[in-house]
């Protein structure tokens, strides 16, 4: 389905990622904001509160984090895209509800623009350290899909994406940015409606006392009503079966637990996309995703000046990991780099992935500012050794 | 024997429950149960469509109380039952949204959440079963534990200030406020009732016998003697002061309706504020059964 015009504010716009994250929602048809300030994302709460009532949405800015969620999973029940924004530490009382989201197979949409942790850490710097917490923050097994933008067109196009993901599998899907990226404003073209294509979530529409509401379609993903449709259905937190209702064993626990990861991973090579570049006949493959790839790019363009063939792969989906193609590599070239701004965390699925089969040389950074791009190129040079 | 003639084992509220889940889990003596037989009373009598009511609960023993009604029914995290269902009722106006849970899901972990959705003036009911403990995890000390009254994490007896939840209510914005016992069932009923036909932030705290925990650590006797006891001890005083209203360890429960006010709510606020501001740029929400 096409983008409903009221949300979209076609044409060529000077905009940060932050607003861009705000209309990004809005052209995906979000009418539901809840979401609570917090540095360095607050600017896309702030756009929302301004935007959403001039489209027929609501907005509404919570007590906390875990508020914020939890008012989320009502609103997306009651039939509204719903979306928040945040920050690490905001980020951290989400993970509560997100548990309870993916238990409830519920659409919705957090975005994170990740500033340097632990705890308040840098404010108002940059940082990509809560990339392992996106896939493993809530307690128990479970699978979410991320994304990972790296320029306000970005934050644009892939809101809207993550959106069309998290109404098509039911699932929490994120958008984790950074602060770099929130704050920088550059050119975003925003398209006619009805050239932004909408995926809305399976609704049921058969007799009302066959309705179950964890039944699995044939493509795993189970139909979804909303809350005042009349179909008196239960969803808990619960370990539960296919009508909802709690069941406390060993089996259903299988079961619960099965659906929730496979639905993502079986689904992967529909969910997953990644960016290459002159990968063939590459020795090194340079990894990376959000601002630390448009970094790399100068220290691949000094590296090939220098004779080393390099190629790169730019992670757009982080979550599920794309490690049907890293271990298809890892069999060919020579070693992959894979700088990021944390102390290492997304390289661990690299090296996973990678099966000791190729050398993974890490370049970290703890944050508070993207890397020296000479560090990336010295460590391309040594891969090449 | 026919059915149809089984008259005494067809249980009375059964359009309401989900026979399927039940027996229920609670204990022989408990209060929840009285309580949702009330509410299910109350909702019979109040006409609403009950397609469009929605119960949402927390975690504990109450939390349990979503699970067992035949409406759209969410059993939530702990504490955050009353978000949820901010959530609910703003993203559709349509509906009618009902916390029902308990005092450690809504005035403990909950509490944040239970002010800012009563300063809002939500338009929301909330059901707070009291059996001053946290019963599903085994009678530990509560937020609204008299002091003196002996609990798993207070074997010595509990020596802090427990809440006064219809004073913390009102002082937050609530425009309804009501205790009462679960013995009181007609007055029960009757303030659900009243809620359930206003708008704005309903509060009802219903007292209740916790029989395998707190009356048993405590040797306050079974559950229909302590159920009958907080009936006994309870005064009515519709109107009273809530700043009056300290439940002390087996003491006086003055209970009644302590507010009934009307105020416009956080939509009404919402929808008048940005067409005064916004003007022909606002687009009135909610006013389509809040769908666009």
């Amino acid at each position: 389905m096409k983008a409903d015009p009221k949300g979209v504010l076609t044409g060529a716009h000077y905009l940060d990622g932050d607003f861009s994250l705000a209309e990004g929602a809005l052209a995906a048809g979000c009418r539901f904001f809840a979401g609570y300030p917090i540095t360095p994302s607050t600017e896309t709460a702030e756009r929302f509160s301004e935007r959403i009532p001039t489209v027929g949405g609501v907005f509404i800015q919570m007590e906390d984090e875990l508020g914020s969620m939890a008012a989320l999973i009502g609103a997306s029940w009651a039939g509204k895209k719903a979306m928040t924004v945040t920050s690490g530490p905001g980020f951290s009382l989400m993970q509560e509800n997100i548990g309870l989201a993916c238990m409830m197979e519920t659409p919705l949409v957090i975005a994170n623009v990740q500033r340097g942790g632990p705890s308040t850490g840098l404010p108002t710097l940059t940082g990509q350290q809560d990339m392992m917490q996106a896939r493993w923050g809530s307690h128990g097994d479970y699978e979410i899909i991320a994304l990972s933008p790296d320029s306000p067109q970005e934050c644009f196009d892939f809101t809207i994406e993550a959106f069309n993901l998290s109404e098509m599998f039911r699932v929490p899907t994120f958008v984790m940015t950074d602060e770099c990226v929130g704050h920088m404003t550059e050119k975003v073209v925003i398209p006619p409606a009805e050239e932004i294509e909408l995926v809305e979530r399976k609704w049921y529409k058969g007799p009302k006392d066959k309705y179950l509401p964890y039944k699995p379609d044939k493509d795993m993903i189970p139909f979804m009503v909303k809350a005042g449709d009349g179909y008196h259905f239960h969803s808990t937190g619960l370990t539960r079966d296919e009508q909802g209702y709690p069941v406390i064993n060993a089996e259903c626990q299988d079961v619960c637990v099965r659906h929730l990861v496979d639905k993502i991973t079986k689904n992967a090579d529909k969910i997953i996309k990644i960016e290459e570049d002159q990968i063939d006949n590459s020795e090194i493959i340079v990894i990376s995703y959000g601002i630390t790839s448009r970094v790399a790019i100068r220290a691949v363009q000094q590296a090939r000046k220098t004779g080393i063939k390099v190629g790169t792969i730019r992670l757009i989906t982080v979550w599920p990991f794309p490690e049907k193609r890293i271990k298809e590599l890892a069999k060919k070239i020579k070693a992959f780099v894979f700088p990021e701004i944390n102390y290492g965390q997304m390289v661990l699925e690299v090296e996973r992935c990678a099966g000791g089969q190729a050398p993974v040389i890490h370049v970290p950074h703890c944050g508070g500012w993207v890397h020296n791009p000479d560090d990336i190129f010295q460590a391309i040079k040594e891969a090449a050794k | 024997m026919k059915e149809e003639d089984r008259l005494e084992e067809k249980n009375p509220i059964e359009d309401l429950l989900r026979m399927d889940r039940i027996p229920h889990i609670w204990c022989p003596g408990c209060g929840i149960g009285t309580v949702v037989t009330s509410f299910a009373e109350a909702l019979r009598k109040s006409k609403l469509d009950l397609d469009k009511v929605v119960v949402v609960s927390g975690i504990g023993c109450t939390g349990r109380v979503a699970g067992y009604i035949k409406l759209d029914s969410f059993h939530t995290t702990h504490g955050r039952a009353v978000p949820f269902a901010t959530g609910l009722k703003i993203a559709n106006p349509e509906l009618k949204v009902i916390v029902f849970s308990g005092d450690g899901d809504i005035a403990g972990i909950g509490g944040n959440h239970f002010i800012h959705a009563a300063r809002r003036n939500m338009d929301i009911v909330v059901i707070l079963v009291n059996n001053f403990n946290y019963a599903m995890t085994g009678g530990q000390v509560a937020a609204t534990t008299p002091i003196d009254a002996n609990a798993s994490t207070a074997p010595y007896g509990n020596f802090e200030y427990p809440f006064s939840l219809p004073y913390l209510a009102e002082a937050s914005g609530a425009t309804y406020v009501a205790r009462w016992t679960a013995l009181h069932l007609r007055r029960v009923t009757k303030s659900i009732q009243e809620a359930l036909a206003k708008r704005g932030f309903s509060f009802i705290e219903v007292i209740t016998p916790c029989v395998t925990l707190y009356a048993r650590r405590n040797r306050l006797g079974d559950g229909l003697n302590l159920l009958k006891y907080y009936y006994d001890k309870s005064e009515i005083q519709h109107g009273a002061d809530t700043r009056t209203l300290d439940i002390s360890y087996q003491g006086k429960l003055i209970v009644g309706k302590f507010v009934d006010i009307e105020k416009p709510t956080f939509l009404d606020c919402m929808n008048k504020h940005l067409a005064k501001v916004l003007g022909d740029k606002y687009q009135p929400y909610g006013e389509n059964n809040g769908r666009d």
